[in-house]
């Protein structure tokens, strides 16, 4: 749109205050936090005497936040996987049940609606050791008459493969059940955005309904697969609330991430230069996977 | 036909074990303390009572309240003012508005605990820590990211033309917003109210840092509360969660589709 000098300068003033508000609230935040991670605070009262990357150094020695990263880097990786996977394969299914395609597609996604917090209190009950599974399990084992009880511990189990806390797997079917939905969604949408004509002419030529999807429909939604692995990612490497309630840091940190350490060393210990210097190990990790995606879509946006 | 009968067949069937949260969620909440604890805690409750709602009422009305108290008024600034924003940045583009906007867009996507310090610190100072205008106006400032791109989005698809005409007619920048661009982004405001309401509403994080008197919380910090302390009976907690999610539920029942968009809009780049 054409606009003059003076109507510029109007339009501008009247963007100012977010503009302003993102700037201070989000970038002079993160400077603000950056300053706090290099600082001697780390008692009730603030002390910004600058001590170096001591705090980052602490953090990297507790073996709290090794194990921490571990979690969080399995949880990403089935979170992501497993929500990819049977969101892409669900919305196939869906996006063939012509007739309950909005219904299905509503029913799969209403976790969305849900608070996490929520969330946790349900699955928290289906994973304790003496209800849900558990409990489900024994009632059964009763019934055929078998004279044993299970008394796993799921979410409190301390059970270990290697590095991998299978306390992790309730949290992340908990997750995964949050947001597969989300990514089926988002799928449907591409798939709903297919040119139907390319699809009636590859018909048109002889291709079988499975080669529609292994040539046509699935390379054509490899920029949505792109975009969820993002999206996740960015997801299940700042979550806290669903962990926080569900199961909290766990014994022996088998259910410990980044940003219960860092909720729990701020504001509990009042160490806040070592949580300061957690949340930006957690913002440098989100940025690598977000960075490129917004470039990428301001270059974009520009090329529109 | 057969291929048919079978997606239908194994959608259902995903779908009940899908809903067995909601489902135990439901039958829980409704059970007596001793069935809750028996051999019949997967069934239907032989005698349905309120015990397990009436306890989550007394002990949450009040947080309930709050919620609305907080998520109405986020709500309604966050619209207006991403309306006026996603305006600007799509229909008057000054030099590096793109930059700006892919700047603001960044704000959505940050780890919010790597701003908790600071936002402690600056509430605090100017007298609004603990407080729900404090809540709300954190939740009003990170919400700008989402709703700017929200009606961005919205406003990039109404001709240009539209504005030129009505910049003929002799309106101004304000005056094409007012009677132009306000009367026909219903849609958007829809989008992006739907999509607020449920993210402020649900939000855990931040009414847990800002507020910290039970008086001010809003119901999730509440329930949490709740699930974290032993005395507490199931019922009672799971009656407590069905009272938080009925809002929101009933927003994505009548609004679903307005929700969906707000969703996609948050991930796919239109």
């Amino acid at each position: 749109m054409k606009q003059s000098s003076k109507e510029r300068a109007i339009i501008i003033l009247t963007v100012i205050p977010s503009i302003a508000g993102v700037a201070v609230f989000v970038y002079g935040f993160i400077g603000w936090t950056v300053v706090v991670s290099l600082s001697n605070w780390n008692g009730i009262l603030p002390d910004y005497s600058f001590a170096g990357i001591r705090n980052f150094v602490e953090v990297f020695k507790n073996v709290r936040f090794i194990i921490d990263i571990f979690n969080n880097a399995f949880f990403s990786i089935l979170f992501i996987g497993i929500c990819v996977g049977a969101g892409l394969v669900l919305a196939i299914i869906v996006d063939q049940s012509v007739k309950g395609r909005d219904f299905f597609r509503n029913a799969f996604l209403f976790p969305m609606v849900i608070s996490p917090v929520v969330t946790a209190v349900a699955w928290k009950w289906i994973f304790s050791p003496k209800t849900g599974i558990n409990a489900l399990i024994n009632i059964f084992l009763l019934k055929i008459g078998v004279d044993h009880t299970v008394e796993f511990g799921w979410i409190i189990s301390t059970i270990k493969l290697g590095p991998f806390n299978l306390a992790l797997i309730p949290l992340t079917i908990a997750a995964c059940w949050a947001f597969v939905g989300y990514i089926m969604a988002m799928y449907l949408a591409a798939i709903r955005g297919i040119p139907a004509e390319l699809i009636e002419s590859a018909r048109v030529d002889g291709a079988s309904e499975r080669m529609i999807y292994w040539k046509i429909i699935l390379p054509l939604l490899k920029p949505i697969t792109l975009g969820a692995i993002i999206i996740l990612g960015h997801i299940s490497l700042r979550m806290f609330d669903l962990f926080f309630v569900m199961s909290g840091r766990g014994p022996g940190f088998i259910t410990d991430f980044p940003s219960i350490f860092m909720y729990e060393a701020t504001f509990r210990a009042n160490r806040y230069g070592q949580g300061a210097a957690i949340s930006l190990i957690m913002l440098a990790m989100v940025a690598v996977v977000i960075v490129p995606y917004l470039k990428i879509s301001l270059r974009k946006g520009v090329a529109d | 036909m057969r291929k048919k009968i079978l997606i239908y067949f194994f959608l259902i069937t995903l779908l009940l074990l899908f809903f067995i949260p909601l489902y135990v969620l439901f039958i829980t909440s409704i059970k007596s303390t001793g069935e809750i604890t028996s051999r019949t805690m997967w069934n239907l409750p032989k005698d349905p009572n309120i015990e397990g709602f009436v306890k989550a009422w007394g002990k949450l009305k009040g947080n309930l309240l709050n919620s609305f108290y907080l998520t109405i008024p986020a709500t309604i600034f966050s619209a207006f003012l991403g309306s006026w924003n996603g305006y600007i940045l799509s229909k008057w583009k000054f030099p590096g508005a793109d930059i700006i906007f892919t700047l603001i867009m960044f704000g959505m996507f940050i780890p919010h605990q790597s701003i908790l310090i600071p936002l402690v610190q600056v509430l605090n100072s100017i007298g609004l820590y603990g407080s729900m205008p404090g809540l709300i106006l954190t939740h009003v400032v990170y919400g700008i990211p989402i709703t700017t791109l929200i009606f961005r989005n919205y406003y990039s698809g109404v001709p240009d033309e539209l504005i030129e005409a009505a910049k003929i007619d002799g309106a101004n920048v304000f005056g094409t917003y007012y009677y132009v661009m306000l009367k026909i982004a219903l849609p958007a405001f829809a989008v992006a109210s739907v999509y607020q309401f449920s993210s402020i509403w649900n939000d855990f994080l931040f009414a847990l840092i800002v507020t910290q008197s039970p008086r001010v919380q809003p119901i999730t910090v509440a329930l949490a509360n709740l699930a974290g302390s032993y005395y507490v009976e199931w019922n009672t907690q799971m009656a407590g969660a069905l009272l938080l999610t009925i809002p929101p539920l009933l927003v994505f029942i009548f609004l679903g589709r307005f929700f969906i968009r707000g969703l996609l809009a948050g991930s796919v780049k239109g």
